[in-house]
């Protein structure tokens, strides 16, 4: 088995004393994808806040590469460059052009050469379809041609783990194809992902590992068969049973 | 109209508009710099810093500038803090303006959604990258149009000078209608110089304000 990248350990997360992740524990292997579900507001997006330290945690420890990922300390942000995150809302800066959105971290942040960052961005442009985009403006772009951008973004600055948040949940239903599908090209170039989704058919096809959180802890961390077929906990039954219902109706 | 009038005293006005666009101008740069000071006690949240910025900005917004500028340049000397009508002027007018200024950035830095410096700070971003390259480059465009308006507004206040004797354009004004009862030909004068000075502004404003819609904002 692969070495542990990331370990999350007891992590607590609370708002104004109101407790939304409860100590939460797991580990991910280089080159795991992890799936993370649960029903609405049970502190997915928070959990992957607080991997990346966007949030400060009232207990517990996240760990990237044996290193600690912590809230305002002065290493946060070389840490931070190994973690790419793509958000639910689009994040793109509208200000600035696909390319240049692109190349501004990996030229101010790690300071790489121009023009090898530009041909590395075109290259990944191209694989996600949109090596004509690179002039365009966001707002110019469609809901799903900004998350690829978002996506390739990310990747420029060469992460050890991607962090997916709900990415197709804000997309009309006939550009979430073409998000999912770089997603999966990025799972089988074997790339250590963790991913929120609410699309379960995806969810199943991509992931070695699902996580389903409820009331603030891990209640499965299994294989996606096992989970989608067998759940142990009454809790992930009833939730999927909202989703069959839903694909039913 | 008597033009021979209007031209006699036309260089006179000449002379008084460019007085009034040299204190408007330092005037208004000052209010730039303060405002952009005070803008960035506000989004950090400066410890008492903030709270003497938010009494300032009161105080400024609250209070005429004939206020503010009889007080700096009649009762700050009392006090010892003498100086000349024009500096009285250009600090009035940077008090005045700081604090429209600083609303203006403000308001630019609040509506800047808070994905984007989050976006720039999970790619791995400093703060003060993130604020650099993300945050600020949106914040000044949002604030543009508050911007123009504000120094429109600066450059119009400039006609209460006159209070302190500066010889800008209201007081030339004034003193020519005085003197020679040519009320019509002395006010087309100060209207006219007034055009002159705002009219450029106002344009070259509003194609900024185009400029800036069609430059890639609204995602
Ligand atoms: N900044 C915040 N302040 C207060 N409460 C928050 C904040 N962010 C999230 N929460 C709360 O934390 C809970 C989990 O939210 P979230 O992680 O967004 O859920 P999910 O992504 O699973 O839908 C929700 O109850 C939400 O209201
Ligand atoms: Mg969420």
């Amino acid at each position: 088995m692969a070495e542990v990248l990331l370990k999350v350990k007891d992590l607590v997360k609370q708002f104004d004393g109101s407790t939304v992740l409860d100590g939460i524990s797991f580990d991910v292997r280089r080159g795991e994808v992890i799936v993370v579900v649960g029903s609405s507001g049970c502190g997915k997006s928070t959990l992957l806040r607080c991997i990346n330290a966007l949030e400060p945690i009232q207990g517990g420890s996240v760990e990237l590469g044996g290193e600690p990922v912590v809230h305002g300390s002065k290493n946060l942000a070389k840490m931070r460059q190994q973690i790419g995150m793509v958000f639910q809302s689009y994040d793109l800066f509208p200000h600035m052009n696909v390319i240049d959105n692109i190349l501004l971290a990996p030229l101010k942040v790690q300071k790489r050469n121009k023009s090898e960052v530009r041909a590395e961005a075109m290259e990944l442009l191209k694989r996600v379809g949109l090596e004509d985009r690179a002039e365009s403006y966001p707002r110019q772009l469609s809901g799903g041609q900004k998350q690829r951008v978002a996506i390739v973004r990310a990747l420029c600055m060469h992460p050890v783990l991607l962090l997916f948040d709900e990415v197709t949940a804000a997309l009309d239903p006939e550009m979430v194809r073409e998000v999912l599908d770089v997603m999966l090209d990025l799972a089988g170039q074997g790339r250590t992902m963790i991913i929120v989704t609410h699309e379960m058919q995806f969810a199943r096809a991509i992931a070695d590992r699902v996580l389903f959180i409820d009331n603030g802890k891990i209640v499965e961390d299994t294989d996606p068969d096992t989970f989608f077929e067998n759940p142990k906990s009454d809790r992930a039954k009833q939730f999927l049973n909202i989703f069959n219902f839903e694909r039913s109706k | 109209m008597n033009w021979d009038f209007i031209l006699k005293y036309l260089p006179l006005y000449e002379t008084a508009a460019l007085l009034t666009v040299k204190i408007g101008l330092i005037g208004i740069a000052l209010s730039i710099a303060v405002g952009f000071l005070c803008a960035a006690v506000l989004y950090f949240k400066v410890p008492v810093l903030r709270q003497i910025v938010i009494v300032y900005i009161e105080v400024s917004r609250n209070t005429p500038l004939l206020i503010q500028l009889f007080f700096i340049y009649y009762a700050l000397p009392k006090v010892g803090i003498g100086m000349s009508a024009q500096l009285c002027g250009i600090i009035g007018l940077a008090f005045l303006g700081g604090s429209y200024m600083a609303e203006a950035f403000r308001s630019g830095l609040e509506a800047v959604e808070p994905i984007q410096a989050e976006s720039a700070l999970s790619l791995g971003m400093q703060r003060s990258q993130a604020l650099r390259y993300v945050v600020l480059p949106q914040a000044v465009s949002i604030s543009v149009p508050a911007f123009v308006a504000n120094i429109i507004f600066l450059l119009k206040e400039t006609s209460v000078f006159s209070a302190i004797s500066l010889m800008d354009l209201m007081f030339t004004a004034k003193d020519l209608i005085g003197q020679y009862y040519k009320t019509t030909e002395s006010l087309f004068l100060l209207v006219v110089f007034y055009l002159i000075i705002l009219l450029p502004v106002s344009i070259l404003g509003s194609y900024v304000e185009r400029r800036l819609r069609y430059a890639g904002f609204g995602s």
